[in-house]
């Protein structure tokens, strides 16, 4: 029931033609003056524009409305912004309710009778339920200065190191024992052919020495609690068995370790490293840590050759993880990215044929501390005489990654022309198409093409070893369809490289389920708006930057580590921040105390009361889910602004 | 799952509840043509095993042509019907479909999914079902008999069965081009490995083939007989290259193909092509101990039984 003296705006936008197009928007804000209360119905072409809102703020002013209803598009949208409209007139941004005659109706049906039908039942529901809805004013609550970055790859390095430059505390958390992510398995970067190192290991070393940072390696972010500007954070410091006060990286203990044969991660497999190991040279920190899984002083008990031979006395075996609770304002996730397991396309044979190489094998192959310093060499030690490199393994695969993964096919380029400087053995890059998108990447692509490297237009189908003329005697055959002379090619080459496409880091489930994100269908973190909030996350506070929310370059890394850090900052220096009132509320009269909210609650915000046997809600802390309303056996949790009259009035609204 | 209530109410007591069976070991087995005249052996073979491994297969009463053969090519929704038939008698029997024929199943499990996809022509088939007072809601599951084994069955219960391990014997596990394409539910479609991991838990071992899941040939061994003896040769070539003492196959064309025409193949290709071929399941059937007569192995156009009894395989 809306009360007698209410006098309702209702506002009905046409969005240029997106809701016009589909929904009789005349007929809608006819209908509109049907409703109970409503004294002022217009319609506008863009409501969000200036001009639109102004008729909001006039209407407010001039015929003393107490209550608006706009509508229009997502709430994620404008809300925001028509919520301010009315306070700036005077008008609680509460007692506003817009309906969604956008994104849940005109986009999405093609009968215009219909649609209009449902816009209007959309809006008779926004309509009914304003009347229901109560001022309430927001809260505001302090900034923490600090920030917690995850993931110390390019974007989170970028990210950290801004933030530091400008005065703030940055916690640095990285899983691997060294900063420095995927870049520093690189050999050169395209399209200029600067080598990564050369262009990385200075940030990196500014990284370990800057006085704002504090770097935690080896360390697991494993809970989070909190709010905007408020969180506490709880991290795992992995044992590293090394006391990093006493290490100086002299590198005695490595070379006496007895444990020689462990594959190395940073050589992508392709060399072994010992137990007690530095994952690469120039590694920050640049001290050593002990992988329990191998050692044998941790698998059979014996051995200690590394602790007898530091002169500094710095290995100590029972070292334990350590638990770190830090308190930050802002959070910065930036896991990045793993390698889609060319293993899982049985066909190319990679694991099953030698010389079939992943895209991050080569670049360790090609690089100068790699494991053959750098020169492109079959396992039997000779240069090739040709190279495949095949494009697209895994990515633009309805069976395996739906999307493209970008920067493969220049990558691809970047290997084709490595291959040729090193070895002028003959390149054939098999390709669906090429998409050389970036600045100066389409100049790279015609200079590869006229280094003499060929290009087949076609996937390639499989990698066969089964010899059809002598000349394929002992060789790798790439079988695939030349789309443009429409002809089956098999070329046989010495090594094939799988341009393998990229896939969410692992790991970056369990941390959507820590930090209450959400991911796409293809597993990457899915952000605010993918045009034009690409670093927010949907939750305040926390900032999303490189390949964890989708394939990226290093340009579009470093400059989303740049953005996020500048969301952080902006967020920082407010020192303040206005939360949303809507939370909810434990009844204590009706509370049973049975305390099934508190176990239920996803933000920990609940507690109990056990003098007065009720649970309590902590309203910084809650975030309005409503997880404890639906679950309350006795009805004692309400949540603000979703209470029953209000709920119930709006179903009444999409009936009538 | 989805669950299926059965109105007929003589059916057995598995089929009361779901078409899986109702302890996966009961299924309504589609012979299809091949096995019950040219390839009679891999019928005899799959039904010795079968019941080696506990599996219970219930020819699947009244079954007709599956839509296989040329007829899928040339009238695809035709073809679908018939499968559809099938379909239909197996729901009625509350029983999981299972062939051994690779060109069977595939037609089968297609009708069986596009049906479930595609409401245009679920709706074609369903009138063309109701022409004959059937009808199909979509609850089977099809599978191939290979599947059935390596995944169902499993290693452990394989094994348990071994009596003559076949130590030594190098064999090429020739999948075919239909076992688990298109869709590769349950291996990867362009490179198999089922029967390999069958094979070693024979106790023998496969040889790298490259050529494992490649075209037979097909039909084409009749209309375009060079096609298909240079398709037939290459496989045959590459598995005496890549070191194999016979091919298994576990498709009756397949079989046909790589048995039948070996002189003639070998001429097409330039090199001796004699080598023995037999189906998956006369050489698992041989390892858990069964004689020549329970798998047929003197259907065999190839030296299968001298094979079988040489040294080696015994020891």
């Amino acid at each position: 029931m809306i009360a007698q003296d209410e006098k309702i705006g209702v506002y009905v936008c046409h969005c240029g033609t997106n809701i016009s197009g589909t929904v009789d928007v005349s007929a809608v804000a006819e209908y509109a003056r049907t409703l109970p209360g409503v004294a002022i119905v217009r319609e506008y072409k863009y409501m969000c524009s200036e001009p639109g809102q102004d008729l909001i703020r006039k209407d407010i002013e001039e015929l003393n409305l107490t209550r608006v209803v706009v509508s229009s598009c997502s709430p994620l949208m404008h809300e925001v912004t028509f919520r301010k409209a009315c306070n700036d007139a005077g008008l609680n941004g509460f007692l506003f309710q817009m309906s969604n005659i956008r994104e849940q109706c005109s986009w999405v049906h093609d009968d215009r009778e219909r649609a209009t039908a449902k816009a209007k039942q959309l809006l008779a529901a926004a309509v009914l339920r304003v009347g229901q809805q109560v001022a309430m004013e927001e809260r505001i609550v302090p900034v923490r200065p600090e920030t917690l970055v995850i993931g110390a790859g390019i974007a989170g390095i970028e990210a950290a190191v801004r933030l530091a430059d400008a005065g703030r505390k940055v916690y640095l958390v990285e899983r691997l024992p060294s900063i420095g992510g995927h870049m520093a398995q690189f050999d050169k970067t395209f399209p200029t052919l600067d080598c990564a190192a050369c262009i990385l290991t200075p940030k990196m070393v500014s990284v370990g020495q800057h006085p704002n940072i504090e770097l935690l390696t080896y360390s697991e972010v494993e809970a989070i609690t909190g709010y905007v500007g408020n969180f506490r954070v709880r991290v795992r410091r992995r044992a590293t068995s090394i006391d990093p006060t006493k290490c100086v990286g002299c590198g005695l203990c490595w070379e006496k370790c007895a444990v020689k044969k462990v594959p190395s991660e940073f050589d992508a497999g392709m060399s072994m490293r010992t137990a007690i190991y530095v994952p690469f040279a120039q590694a920050v920190p640049n001290k050593p840590v002990i992988d329990r899984e191998h050692c044998l002083h941790f698998t059979r008990g014996k051995c200690g050759i590394c602790q007898k031979t530091c002169p500094a006395d710095a290995i100590d075996f029972d070292i334990q993880d350590e638990i770190l609770d830090l308190e930050v304002g802002a959070i910065i996730v930036a896991t990045g990215f793993t390698l889609f397991d060319a293993g899982e396309l049985a066909r190319y044979g990679y694991g099953r044929l030698d010389n079939v190489l992943t895209a991050l094998q080569f670049e360790r192959l090609s690089h100068a501390s790699g494991p053959t310093g750098g020169e492109i060499l079959t396992k039997s030690g000779e240069r090739p005489g040709a190279v495949a490199i095949l494009h697209c393994i895994g990515s633009r695969d309805e069976n395996h990654l739906k999307y493209c993964s970008r920067v493969c096919c220049m990558y691809s380029l970047k290997f084709a022309h490595l291959v040729r400087e090193k070895t002028h053995a003959e390149v054939y890059n098999f390709y669906i198409d090429m998409r050389a998108f970036g600045k100066g990447y389409e100049e790279f692509y015609r200079r590869v093409m006229s280094e003499g490297v060929h290009f087949i237009r076609g996937k390639a189908a499989e990698v066969s070893t089964v010899a059809e003329t002598p000349e394929e005697e002992g060789k790798l055959i790439v079988v695939g369809e030349d789309t443009l002379l429409g002809v089956t090619r098999r070329i046989p080459v010495d090594m094939v490289i799988l341009a393998s496409g990229m896939r969410p880091a692992e790991g970056t489930e369990k941390l959507a389920r820590i930090l209450s994100l959400g991911c796409t269908r293809d597993g990457f973190y899915l952000e605010k708006h993918v045009k034009l909030a690409p670093v927010d996350s949907p939750s305040d506070g926390i900032f999303l930057a490189g390949a964890c929310t989708g394939p990226k370059d290093i340009p579009d890394a470093v400059a989303q580590g740049a953005a996020a850090a500048a969301g952080a900052l902006s967020l920082i220096d407010k020192g303040r921040v206005i939360i949303e009132p809507i939370t909810s509320e434990i009844n204590p009269e009706v509370c049973a105390g049975c305390q099934l909210c508190i176990m239920t609650c996803p933000y920990t915000a609940i507690h109990f009361d056990s003098e007065r046997n009720v649970s309590v809600i902590t309203e910084e802390l809650c975030k309005g889910c409503g997880t404890c309303v639906a679950g309350c056996p006795s009805g004692a949790a309400r949540q603000k602004s979703y209470e029953d009259s209000q709920i119930y009035a709006e179903i009444e609204g999409v009936l009538a | 799952m989805s669950t299926t209530v059965n109105s007929n109410a003589g059916a057995s007591a598995s089929a009361s509840t779901s078409t899986r069976g109702s302890d996966g070991r009961v299924f309504s087995y589609y012979p299809g043509c091949s096995q019950m005249a040219m390839n009679r052996a891999y019928d005899v073979s799959t039904r010795s095993v079968a019941a080696r491994l506990g599996l219970e297969l219930v020819e699947l009463e009244d079954w007709n042509c599956c839509g296989a053969t040329a007829y899928v090519a040339i009238r695809e929704e035709q073809a679908f019907v018939l499968s559809a038939r099938n379909l239909a008698l197996a729901e009625q029997a509350g029983r999981p479909l299972v062939t051994a024929c690779s060109g069977c199943f595939v037609v089968l499990n297609k009708a069986n999914k596009y049906m479930a996809e595609d409401p245009e022509l679920r709706s074609d088939i369903t009138r063309a079902l109701a022409a004959g007072s059937m009808r199909y809601r979509g609850t089977v599951a099809v599978r191939h008999f290979l599947d059935v084994v390596v995944n169902d069955v499993g290693e452990e219960t394989v094994r348990a069965q071994v009596t003559r391990p076949l130590t030594g014997l190098k064999v090429a596990a020739y999948h075919g081009c239909q076992f688990s394409r298109p869709f590769g539910e349950r291996a990867d479609p362009e490179f198999p490995d089922t029967m390999d991991r069958l094979v070693n838990w024979l106790g023998g071992e496969t040889v790298p083939f490259a050529l494992k899941a490649k075209c037979c040939g097909g039909l084409m061994m009749t209309t375009q007989p060079d096609v298909g003896r240079a398709l037939t040769g290459k496989i045959l070539k590459a598995a005496k290259e890549a070191g194999a003492d016979c091919v298994i196959t576990c498709c009756p064309l397949c079989q046909f193909n790589l048995e039948g025409f070996q002189r003639r193949v070998g001429a097409a290709v330039g090199c001796d092509c004699a080598l023995p071929v037999l189906y998956f399941t006369q050489l698992m059937g041989h390892a858990f101990g069964l004689d020549a007569r329970a798998l047929a192995l003197g259907d065999s156009l190839t030296p299968v039984a001298e094979l079988l009894h040489r040294e080696a395989v015994h020891s």
